[in-house]
């Protein structure tokens, strides 16, 4: 699925995507910007179970946000390791 | 040289040591309080340093300086306005990147900073370094290298400090410049509103703040402009509403050019110890037995170590009291010993041995909190609290309730959201928490024998489903359903700080302390006074006269005026019930006469809606004045009162009508 845009939530734990843009409102888009999510910014999924909140890694931080939040983050999934 | 006092505000991101910092620097010369028309704590403090007096202010931790959220808006309207002499911004090494967006919105504020890169060992653990004179020289202000859990690094800041103030050191900051494609906007709109501006904001960072939707900014300059100029201003940022993102870009991508030759990563396939914990702690169903096993352990230290000194401290200090002011006041009229011997010391005298049991679990939210676990049993429950409308984060404030109802009302103070936060508040008195229990404990064997454990039981689940269903309810009917979003950092695992907790603890308890001496001291009197006057008698006083207009209501549930009498007194302390009881009904002292005519006066049916009633009743007096203190609002207490009032008699005559029908 490698170049196709998906939401966050859609990536498995250990997968790694590139941030595309913000689709929530504006406090949700500037919260999560704040925090690092900026287009550009690479994201690994820590934990995904599918459902529920999930976990990730933005900027060396780890972040957990509900499963409604990581569907407002749009990522490009790039292959392991590569850029 | 005469003695000025520099004025030091602490800044930084939430998990970051700012309170170790602060509590470092002011150890016991602390002020708590909050800020003004707030909710928020405000905490300041002295320190002493080479014949200086600083006071240090320690600001509400915050991400950026946008006003999402209140804490946002204190830290930055106390910067622009109090202009302190110098703002000290805490940034948490192991996660520089991250943390220096804060440093990134102060540098543009006309007040000098200087960055104090705090938890290296924690970085090191991690298998990051961050070379401090590095980062000094890119971001051209001062970086102190700390690790404040161990006091390391606190001498060279205070001299950091001192040499900005004596201005031997030349300050001239490397302040993030706007990136190109926005520059022409945010001049544009500079030039539109700079008469407008108020004094003391920085126009151009006016100008920033608007094109990034900051609510408060856009207010301030929509009221002091014309109608048609703000259409103009209006019109460009309505073109430019993606403003927002491309902004915090900028910002992180002048970071990245601060941080290149400074920070040096961890290894490729490095797993850290926290990556290594979290596989269990937060994992679904192993994160949630991890959990239940800290719960355990926080109940078996109340049950323990709480319960038994609590029952200490009621027999030999409270009774101890009790008998000495009798011995002392012998000759005094017969009336001024009960209202000392029954009515302020059997009240706060009652609340005060509640004071182990508060310190047991202000401990144990502490460490919780402080070692950063705290924010995984939020991720953990989060999908459960949601149907609540409440956050991840109201579990554990929640859960202390069953010890008592005081520190699960201000445990809350860790929930961000303030309508989550709110709500916490108004569903923590719903617990039953250990008086309550006591009081179960002694009455269902009265009332059930060899079935008590069972309905004993029953009362606790019943007090849980209608804390739940209460939740369901005050987040459709008072906060529309709106989702609270969930968005919080999981920060790395580090050793506690006891000097942190030590004074939390202190500061949590003195706050009871200062409440029993007040609000609680002027209850329990008023209490007393309605049991005691006008002849002495509880058979004849005013609360008798209350009793007997309440026993229409109290009829529906199968009550008579006694057991209305103990439900009003039981709002001191849950546990006076069965002591006015035993008065009313002149059991004298023996537990087994007062059983025998308990079980005489109630049929089951009503014995079990008296025990309904008892669980969900107005909270006690101490959790009331505690509500009244967080929420800082006599409306949401007063409807937190009515609510629990209204929701008792409602279950209590239920349960009594159902009961009766099916014998």
């Amino acid at each position: 699925m490698e170049g196709e845009l998906v939401p966050l939530g859609a990536l498995g734990a250990g997968e790694i995507g590139v941030v595309e843009r913000l689709a929530g409102g504006r406090g949700l888009t500037s919260r999560l910007a704040t925090l690092g999510f900026t287009p550009g910014a690479r994201v690994n999924m820590v934990q995904n179970f599918g459902r529920g909140p999930v976990i990730v890694m933005v900027r060396g931080t780890r972040i957990a946000l509900g499963r409604g939040e990581a569907q407002k983050i749009i990522v490009t999934p790039i292959a392991e390791g590569g850029e | 040289m005469a003695e000025h006092v520099i004025t030091v505000a602490l800044a930084g991101q939430p998990n970051v040591g700012k309170s170790t910092l602060f509590n470092l620097l002011t150890g016991l010369n602390q002020h708590v309080g909050n800020w003004p028309g707030k909710t928020i704590e405000r905490k300041t403090g002295t320190c002493h340093f080479d014949g200086h007096t600083l006071e240090i202010v320690d600001l509400p931790g915050t991400y950026s300086l946008t006003a999402n959220s209140l804490e946002e808006q204190i830290a930055r309207d106390y910067i622009i306005g109090e202009k302190p002499d110098v703002v000290v911004a805490i940034v948490n090494a192991a996660s520089l990147e991250r943390n220096l967006y804060l440093v990134a919105e102060l540098l543009p504020l006309p007040v000098p900073v200087i960055v104090a890169l705090n938890m290296i060992d924690v970085a090191e653990a991690e298998g990051m370094k961050v070379e401090a004179h590095v980062l000094e020289a890119a971001l051209g202000v001062p970086v102190v290298p700390m690790v404040a859990t161990k006091g390391q690094g606190v001498r060279l800041l205070l001299k950091e400090i001192d040499r900005l103030v004596e201005g031997e050191v030349d300050y001239l900051p490397h302040r993030p410049q706007i990136r190109e494609d926005h520059l022409e906007v945010v001049e544009e709109i500079e030039s539109l509103v700079n008469p407008y501006v108020p004094e003391p904001y920085p126009r151009s960072w006016v100008a920033l703040k608007l094109l990034e939707g900051d609510a408060e900014i856009t207010e301030m300059i929509q009221e002091r402009m014309k109608e048609d100029s703000w259409q103009k201003v209006h019109a460009i940022l309505h073109q430019h509403e993606d403003a927002v993102v491309a902004v915090a870009s900028g910002r992180y991508d002048w970071i990245a050019r601060m941080i290149r030759a400074a920070l040096i990563r961890p290894k490729v396939g490095q797993i850290s110890l926290t990556h290594r914990l979290d596989r269990w702690a937060t994992h679904p169903f192993w994160g949630l037995l991890l959990l239940l096993g800290i719960v355990g352990l926080i109940f078996w230290l109340t049950y323990a170590v709480g319960a038994p000194l609590q029952g200490w401290l009621d027999t030999f200090v409270v009774g101890g009291a009790a008998d000495l002011a009798g011995a002392a006041l012998s000759g005094a009229p017969d009336w001024l010993t009960s209202l000392v011997v029954d009515g302020i010391i059997g009240g706060v005298g009652t609340v005060l041995t509640f004071l182990p049991i508060l310190i047991i679990f202000f401990a144990s939210f502490s460490f919780v909190e402080d070692v950063g676990y705290m924010a995984r049993a939020a991720y953990v429950v989060d999908r459960f609290m949601h149907l609540m409308g409440l956050h991840g984060k109201s579990f554990l404030p929640l859960f202390l309730g069953f010890g008592c109802n005081v520190p699960s009302v201000m445990g809350a103070r860790i929930v961000e959201s303030p309508r989550a936060r709110l709500l916490t508040i108004l569903l923590a008195p719903l617990m039953p928490c250990t008086a309550r229990m006591a009081v179960l404990a002694f009455l269902t064997p009265i009332f059930f024998g060899a079935a008590a454990p069972l309905v004993s039981w029953g009362m606790v689940g019943l007090s849980l489903v209608v804390l739940a269903l209460s939740g369901i309810l005050f987040n459709k009917v008072l906060f529309h359903g709106e989702r609270v979003a969930f968005i919080m950092e999981l920060p790395l695992y580090h050793l506690p700080d006891w000097r942190t907790i030590g004074l939390l603890i202190l500061q949590r308890s003195r706050a009871f302390l200062a409440r029993a001496g007040t609000i609680i001291l002027v209850v329990s009197v008023i209490i007393w006074a309605l049991s005691a006057l006008p002849t002495g008698d509880v058979d004849t006083s005013f609360l008798a006269t209350i009793g007997h207009f309440l026993e229409p209501v109290g009829r529906l549930m199968g009550q008579n005026w006694r057991m209305m009498v103990a439900l009003l007194t039981s709002f001191i302390a849950k546990e006076n019930s069965i002591a006015t009881l035993g008065v009313l009904f002149r059991a004298g002292e023996e537990e087994a006469q007062l059983a025998t005519v308990l079980s005489q006066t109630l049929t089951p049916a009503a014995a079990l809606a008296f025990l309904v009633v008892q669980m969900l009743f107005i909270p006690c007096v101490a959790v009331v004045a505690t509500v009244k203190q967080e929420t800082n609002s006599w409306r949401w207490t007063g409807f937190s009162v009515v609510y629990q009032l209204l929701i008792s008699l409602v279950a209590g005559i239920l349960v009594y009508q159902i009961a009766g029908f099916m014998g």
